[in-house]
């Protein structure tokens, strides 16, 4: 049995946009187990992004404790969650997020600088096919790209954790598989747990276990006996 | 170099419009003031040097002829350091293929050559031989004015008797700073002339054998100048002296404090006031700035990035800017303060120019931009850093509009949704737009203050040149003649109209409160020469009191109906009460004015004149300068419109310069901030406008949206623009009066117009520039929303 990576009990995650109360997290309690490849489904709103962000330490429950490897994040201060963040947890967003004044190689040296044991740069880039494109800016790479940069850039530091809000959300489908196929060879070359939020139903099917998102909650645990090579995929 | 240095590098680049927007809005406020202080400073040390290497004496006197050996009896005052007599004295200059009729002011130079103090900085030749009677130094301004060297010739009637003089020597005195000739308000180098002989030949022509006219004295440093004056006066009473004085009363001294003393408010006024300007609107467009980093910031939190390296990271990129501005600022005010202190070194008669290092002023300049932009972005980052890296890297949420501003009022329908778009956002944030209106304001102040000095200046020769002082000339006589001498001047051609004039130096007094000044005696109805009050109506003195200048009454603290004491200092000298008549405004000098016929009774004297004023025929005028040459008694002629010509040329033309300098100065400011407001502007409303694109509106109309704002604010800052512009000109105003000469406080119409012109010019030209990035707006990249 492989060791539990994230236990989370009782989460619950409030905000309040302009005067409006939203319920983002009602009580979400999970286990996640080191190496799985988890997708997290469901419409907007229902709080994939929310569970991911407390998870990545970009944000904190309103109430609820969340234990990574038995450190309590919940509890941490503000600089032992950057600590956090800038040691284990590499993360993905559904809009790149790259510094537009930076290359694709900087981009990724902007997270190797500040990492304890990070791989070259250019390695990360090579996990994603993109040794090539290195001394581009991202005004001068497509969307794909980017949001490979943006993978390399999370995996470079060879996190423990990668957690990917949307990575497909903007790509079109052979992009998409392509990003998804940057993402397994990760997880299976690297060990990296790694959480991917989608809407896209059809990614599922790389995953070990699937988490369907309704209303806050999680509705539904799919596991899958036999995990698709990327290449399978289609939508 | 760290990646995120190298992002710095970037975003410098990227936003080098604005950057340098900013920083020269942080140039205009170092540059106003290392370029006044600079100047000030370089100018008062060299005054100080010029000063302390001449020996420029500290009490002076004049006597009609005391004998040599009261020398003596003088050096004996406690608090004496050096004395030294000699022969001063006004004579008619004729000047070949020069028409008009120039003043000299001939000083004797001792036996031994040159004197011990005011000496002489001889800037070509030599000093003349204590035998050759005919052979002259002149001041260098008049040898410049005239083409003269070493080797040229003029005449001079000296006590009635014209006398071949030959120029040896070109020299500069620190007691002619700047050289005034009498009668006259503004140097004229042409007409006036300080002329230094042998002190044989002067007391041979004025029969002043083994006597002086003239004393100076450099006083120890612990001497009580009053004491000294009073002793001085005792000695001197009996030989026709008794009126000593200090510097402070001393001609060019005086002017060259008064010189200064406005540079000196001046750079105590505007640069801090431009400086401070300049740190507000630093500081409010770098927190703008700052705050559209909001979901950079909010990565670099995900990514692991400490605060503090974040905070850092962006004080770096605001201490760049800042540095840029600093070091702009310093480069053009070093060089406008050089360029100053020229100026007024020319103006003021230096023979060099000590340029005064001020490390301080860079210092502080420097320091006070800096904190102005670090405060302003660390406002903002405080905000954001404090959210959660999550939050941060979203949008802000969608602010919560007020329907309540013109939603429930019927006005509300009355306005497009492009209208309401702007007044909602702009209600949403009023703070924000208060501050960016305020900052606009501040744009327009600077600039009426700037081109208020203009029009002060305009002002000053309306009211000096054409309301009171109308004469065309004015003859001043070497001794007081008979009142009568004005029907022979009338006789003289050309002159249609004639008035004379009495001066007697006085003392006034109002309990502690003391000044030295002429009381002048005018025929009753003056045409000529009249007194115009604080209103601009011309005053008629009455029978008995005395009028004063306004500025007088406020440093007496006397007002109409109050009784002030006055020492006569001339005829038999007596100490009479008067009672202040008039309040009188005017502009140059502090002055007091009675009716000639009661001051010729106070004086117990039949009626006497120092000189006449004249209305001139155009035509005649060389016919008269030929008579007025022929008449031994005649010490100069003063003209009006030389004067006014004069002012223009000197005064006016660094007063102007440094009101241009300052304009200038406002403009790059108030551009810089327009810019910016714009450009930022953009920024924030990037996604709206985008949408409206979408939505299928125009790159102009979607254009016209943006300036919608910006043009809101710009016009809504100007009335208090104006407010502030007039109060910041009222300031200036009490802080360039003096006793030579006040500003009056007239802001044109024009300059408001004219202010708010040109802001309104920065907004158009920041909007053509501007407006070609809404054409570039990439709407799908915009457009794309986070879940």
């Amino acid at each position: 049995m492989a060791e539990t990576i994230f236990r989370a009990r009782s989460l619950t995650r409030t905000y309040l946009t302009g005067e409006v109360a939203v319920h983002a997290l009602r009580d979400v309690s999970l286990d996640i187990q080191a190496g799985e490849l988890v997708v997290m489904l469901g419409p907007s709103g229902s709080g994939k992004s929310t569970l991911l962000n407390i998870m990545g330490g970009l944000d904190r429950p309103t109430s609820g404790e969340l234990f990574f490897k038995g450190i309590e994040l919940t509890a941490l201060s503000e600089r032992e969650l950057t600590l956090y963040r800038r040691e284990h947890v590499g993360v993905v967003f559904q809009f790149y997020n790259l510094i537009p004044s930076l290359t694709a190689y900087e981009n990724v040296a902007l997270v190797t600088e500040i990492s304890a044991s990070p791989m070259r740069p250019d390695e990360a880039l090579a996990l994603v096919g993109l040794e090539a494109r290195r001394n581009h800016f991202p005004a001068q790479l497509s969307g794909g790209e980017q949001q490979r940069v943006a993978i390399a850039r999370a995996i470079a530091k060879r996190p423990e954790v990668l957690l990917c809000d949307e990575p497909t959300g903007a790509l079109d489908s052979k992009t998409g598989i392509r990003v998804i196929d940057a993402l397994v060879n990760v997880n299976t070359q690297l060990g990296t747990t790694t959480l991917i939020i989608t809407h896209n139903a059809s990614i599922h099917a790389v995953a070990d276990r699937v988490l369907f998102f309704a209303d806050g909650t999680i509705s539904k645990i799919q596991v899958n006996e036999r995990r698709l090579s990327a290449a399978a995929l289609t939508w | 170099m760290t990646t995120l240095d190298t992002k710095l590098k970037r975003d410098l680049r990227r936003l080098w419009g604005q950057v340098l927007a900013i920083a020269l809005v942080i140039a205009g406020g170092v540059a106003s003031l290392v370029l006044s202080t600079g100047s000030f400073r370089s100018l008062d040390e060299t005054r100080i040097a010029y000063y302390e290497r001449y020996q420029f004496a500290d009490v002076f006197a004049e006597v009609t002829r005391a004998p040599k050996t009261l020398v003596t009896r003088i050096a004996e005052i406690s608090g004496v350091a050096a004395v030294e007599a000699r022969i001063a004295k006004l004579a008619l200059l004729d000047i070949p293929e020069f028409p008009e009729p120039a003043t000299g002011r001939f000083i004797s130079l001792p036996e031994t050559g040159s004197p011990l103090l005011n000496r002489l900085y001889m800037r070509a030749g030599r000093l003349p031989g204590a035998n050759d009677l005919d052979e002259v130094v002149v001041n260098e301004s008049f040898a410049k004015a005239h083409g003269f060297g070493p080797g040229d010739r003029f005449s001079a009637t000296l006590n009635g008797r014209k006398r071949e003089l030959t120029i040896v020597g070109i020299a500069l005195s620190p007691e002619y700073v700047y050289a005034i000739g009498p009668g006259d308000r503004m140097p004229d180098d042409r007409r006036f002339a300080i002329i230094w002989m042998s002190e044989r030949a002067l007391a041979e022509v004025f029969g002043l054998e083994g006597a002086f006219s003239w004393v100076s004295l450099k006083l120890m440093p612990d001497a009580v100048e009053t004491e000294v004056i009073d002793a001085l006066d005792d000695l001197l009473e009996p030989y026709g002296g008794g009126a000593a004085y200090g510097r402070k009363y001393q001609t060019s001294h005086a002017y060259l404090e008064h010189g200064l003393d406005m540079l000196r408010n001046m750079s105590r006024t505007l640069p801090p006031i431009f400086l401070v300007v300049s740190a507000f609107l630093v500081n409010l467009t770098l927190s703008r700035l700052v705050a559209l980093e909001r979901e950079q910031i909010g990565l670099l939190k995900a990514l692991g990035y400490f605060d503090t390296s974040i905070v850092a990271h962006y004080a770096k990129f605001v201490a760049v800017v800042a540095l840029i501005g600093i070091v702009i600022g310093s480069a053009a005010g070093t060089l406008l303060g050089v360029y100053v202190t020229r100026l007024f070194g020319d103006f003021y008669r230096f023979p060099f120019l000590v340029f005064a290092d001020s490390p301080d002023v860079y210092l502080l300049a420097a320091l006070l931009s800096l904190f102005a932009a670090l405060g302003g972005a660390f406002r903002s980052l405080r905000e954001i850093v404090s959210l959660a890296a999550a939050v941060a890297m979203q949008p802000p949420a969608p602010p919560s509009f007020q329907r309540a501003l013109f939603g429930r009022m019927e006005l509300g329908s009355l306005l497009s949704q492009r209208m309401m778009m702007m007044v909602r956002g702009m209600a949403r944030k009023p703070i924000r737009a208060a501050l960016a209106t305020l900052g606009m304001a501040f744009a327009t102040a600077i600039l009426v203050v700037s081109l208020f000095i203009g029009n002060a200046m305009e002002e000053l020769v309306d009211v000096t040149y054409f309301m009171a002082d109308r004469q065309d000339a004015t003859i001043s006589f070497a001794e007081k003649r008979p009142e009568t001498v004005v029907f022979d001047v009338s006789r003289l051609p050309g002159v249609l109209a004639a008035e004379p004039y009495r001066q007697v130096p006085i003392r006034i007094r109002k309990g502690s409160l003391e000044r030295r000044t002429l009381l002048s005696g005018r025929p009753p109805g003056a045409d000529l020469s009249r007194i115009i009050d604080i209103d601009l109506r011309t005053v008629s003195l009455p029978e008995t009191g005395v009028a004063i200048s306004a500025y007088l009454g406020r440093l007496l603290d006397a007002r109409v109906g109050d009784t002030v004491e006055v020492d006569l200092l001339d005829g038999r000298r007596r100490t009479v009460e008067l009672t202040v008549a008039a309040l009188v405004e005017d502009y140059f000098g502090i002055a007091a004015m009675m009716d000639a016929g009661a001051l010729s009774r106070l004086l117990r004297e039949a009626p006497t004149a120092n000189g006449v004023h004249l209305s001139v025929d155009d035509g005649k005028l060389d016919l008269l300068y030929e008579a007025i040459k022929q008449m031994p008694t005649v010490a100069g002629v003063a003209l009006q419109r030389v004067s006014l010509v004069n002012f223009r040329q000197s005064l006016a033309i660094i007063v102007t310069t440094m009101a241009g300098i300052y304009t200038g100065l406002s403009i790059v400011i108030a551009f810089g901030v327009v810019y910016n407001s714009a450009r930022i502007s953009l920024s924030e409303h990037a996604r709206e406008l985008a949408t409206l694109r979408v939505l299928g509106f125009s790159q102009g109309e979607t254009m016209r949206i943006l300036l919608l704002e910006l043009s809101v604010i710009v016009a809504l800052a100007q009335p208090p623009g104006w407010a502030i512009g007039y109060g910041l000109s009222w300031l200036m105003n009490k802080q360039l009066a003096g006793e030579l000469m006040r500003v009056p406080l007239v802001v044109e119409n024009l300059t408001y117009v004219l202010a708010t012109t040109i802001i309104f010019v920065a907004a158009l030209i920041s909007a053509l520039v501007v407006g070609r990035r809404v054409y570039a707006l990439d709407l799908v990249a915009v457009l794309k929303t986070r879940e």
